[in-house]
């Protein structure tokens, strides 16, 4: 299983399009994704299960990812956090 | 066959279309158990196949005529509709209960629903609507049901609905929505409101539009006259294709007086002030040239809610307003609620004669604390433009003087207290019972300004209420008995050096206009829309020739007369 702590940078969290993103993201691959925040986990593929953690700024969360091409998912979505400026 | 609906008309204009029925199909259906889940299952899946296909080309429809931003609305859905904590627990009740799908469906969507509804994030709360959404279309793929697709809508048309609310306004590609009517809704009514802001057509309150209108019905939505023409005639068509381009014409002409002051062909100035309900209703304001707010009834901040609002949010309402209009002056007028229009968490007893009993002034003063935070509220609000505060329903000078003490006292208190509050706030009242009008050259002496609210002055003065439809050519506002109440307000407050407004329809009315010229009518208080016509009139007009005629109408005997007099000296 691979795993990384990220620190959330935006303003608003991750909410809306940041949300989105991140799910169409962990979507792509076929390991399970998890989404940690504040001791819940979620799967990181369900937009309903993402918004409903309710990630605010400066939160700290972890990402899981168990499966064939964890570390790719890991990667990508790490991409996709940096890129977007969401999180460090 | 054609036919004809009244209604009011909400928003003026004329449109002729296609009707497009925005009404929202039955999704009704019965718990079931299945002896074939497998297959239940499958009837599931190709339902969110369905949806999904439907949903990306409207997704991409969107972008294209909409823009990313409103297709935003749709990714969303379709991330919904891909959730796995979603569609596997509905398929896993399919299995493991055997119950139908549209039943699984229904269950596991509401209860993400009712989550998202009780999170404390507004933002959070709105997602429920996306599921709601969601759940309707694969609801209605299972019942082989048409689902509406207002956002799809590619040809001109008009709306027909029970009622507009805003998200289904939100939905609409407006673009194509020529015009509306509804069933339900009044000059007030979201609809209404949203039909002026979008400046199309509507015609709203005609009780039966959605039952006597089908899908691509021929419909002209004459919003200058409250009628809705169904399949009409080829030769009616003509005729409003004849008074649509008028309009046009006229618009494009009233345009060009924006930003223009409102000035008589003799060289008088007159303000044109617009009446408004909240600070939404600014734009209109200033699309419209309004050179003041005559009339903020703040009742509407105090209605569809379940108890008073808190002095900072009337506070934030009053401030966006003053703030909105740059300096140029706002009449706020306090609470006027009570009688007719209710507010439920005030527990006001059931009264026989509504419109002369406990309300709007008379309430306050009893009812100090409400008052008073609306006062407060006012006050603080006080520096960030020119207020004006207008007490209703003052029917004897008692009254102007505990309110204008309250309000005193509560600027005082504030002070005190070092918060800033302006010094110029002009304290008025509005004119609408018979009583103050005769007596108006003693209130003259006290008050900063009067706003005549013909309306209830009308009702006051005939003895007639203006909602008993079999009395309504009681309604008389020509009659010379209201003009002269009129006049003697208005030269009263002449006498002592104040001005004097109106704020009643009759403001804005093509006939009663050239008579308050000639009467002196220092303000004239209308809604935003009827600005643009009235002061294109009001430019044509010699201020000296309407004194004439305002002398003249004064001696006559009947409504009629005035009003045949009066198209008569202006060629209407």
């Amino acid at each position: 299983m691979a795993q990384k702590q990220f620190t959330v940078t935006a303003e608003t969290g991750i909410h809306a399009r940041p949300a989105t993103l991140l799910v169409q993201t962990a979507s792509k691959f076929d390991s399970d994704i998890q989404l940690e925040y504040k001791g819940k986990k979620v799967n990181l593929k369900s937009i309903m299960g993402v918004m409903s953690l309710g990630v605010g700024k400066d939160a700290e969360i972890i990402i899981y990812a168990e499966g064939s091409d964890e570390q790719e998912a890991l990667n990508s979505l790490e991409e996709t956090l940096k890129k977007e400026g969401l999180a460090e | 066959m054609s036919s004809i609906l009244k209604g009011i008309a909400a928003s003026s204009g004329i449109a002729i279309a296609k009707a497009y029925r925005l009404v929202e199909p039955d999704l009704s259906f019965e718990t079931k158990k299945v002896s074939d889940t497998v297959s239940e299952v499958k009837r599931f899946k190709e339902a969110v196949a369905l949806s999904t296909s439907e949903l990306e080309a409207i997704r991409d429809r969107a972008k294209v005529e909409l823009g990313e931003d409103k297709a935003a609305i749709f990714e969303a859905h379709l991330l919904v509709l891909s959730d796995p904590e979603l569609l596997g627990p509905i398929e896993d009740k399919i299995t493991q209960e055997a119950v139908n799908a549209e039943a699984s469906l229904k269950e596991t969507a509401d209860m993400f629903i009712v989550m998202f509804e009780q999170m404390d994030n507004e933002y959070m709360r709105e997602r429920a609507a996306d599921i709601r959404d969601v759940k309707k279309r694969v609801l209605s793929h299972l019942l082989g049901v048409k689902v509406l697709n207002p956002s799809m809508i590619s040809e001109e048309v008009i709306v027909i609905a029970e009622d507009l609310t805003p998200s289904d306004t939100a939905q609409l590609n407006r673009q194509f929505v020529k015009g509306f009517t509804t069933n339900i809704g009044g000059r007030t009514s979201h609809s209404a409101i949203m039909a002026r802001s979008m400046e199309i057509p509507a015609v709203v309150g005609t009780k039966e539009a959605t039952v006597e209108i089908e899908n691509g019905d021929l419909v002209i939505v004459d919003g200058l006259n409250g009628e809705v023409h169904v399949n009409p005639t080829e030769e009616v068509v003509k005729q409003y294709e004849k008074k649509a381009a008028q309009f046009e014409e006229q618009k494009a002409e009233w345009a060009k007086l924006v930003n223009e002051p409102t000035v008589s062909a003799d060289g008088h100035h007159v303000e044109l002030a617009a009446n408004i309900g909240t600070p939404a209703d600014l734009e209109g304001v200033r699309n419209n040239g309004g050179e003041a707010v005559g009339l903020y009834r703040t009742e509407f901040l105090y209605m569809g809610r379940t108890e008073l609002p808190t002095e900072d949010e009337q506070f934030e309402s009053y401030k966006a307003v003053l703030e909105g209009m740059k300096g140029k002056p706002v009449v706020v007028r306090t609470l006027d609620i009570g009688g007719d229009k209710e507010l439920p968490y005030l527990d006001l007893p059931h009264e026989m004669n509504p419109f002369l009993g406990f309300r709007a002034i008379r309430l306050c003063l009893e009812e100090q604390d409400m008052f008073r935070v609306q006062l407060r509220a006012l006050l603080r609000a006080s520096e960030y433009g020119n207020l004006k505060i207008m007490f209703p329903m003052i029917s004897n000078l008692d009254e102007f003087r505990q309110a204008k003490a309250i309000l005193l006292e509560e600027k005082e208190l504030l002070v005190e207290k070092g918060v800033n509050v302006s010094s110029e706030i002009e304290v008025g009242i509005m004119v609408e019972i018979p009583s103050t009008a005769v007596l108006a050259d003693q209130f003259a002496k006290e008050v900063d300004f009067f706003s005549i609210g013909t309306n209830d002055l009308i009702q006051y003065t005939m003895a007639a209420d203006r909602m008993n439809e079999r009395i309504s050519y009681l309604y008389q506002p020509y009659n010379p008995a209201i003009l002269r109440l009129v006049k003697m307000v208005i030269d009263a407050a002449h006498k002592e050096g104040k001005w004097a407004g109106m704020c009643g329809e009759m403001a804005g009315d093509e006939i009663a206009i050239p008579i308050l010229l000639g009467l002196g009518l220092d303000e004239f208080s209308m809604s935003a829309t009827s600005i643009l016509p009235a002061r294109t009139q009001i430019r044509q007009l010699s201020k000296e020739d309407m004194k004439k005629l305002a002398d003249e109408v004064l001696q006559l005997t009947t409504n009629d007369e005035v009003m045949t007099a009066v198209k008569k000296a202006i060629k209407l």
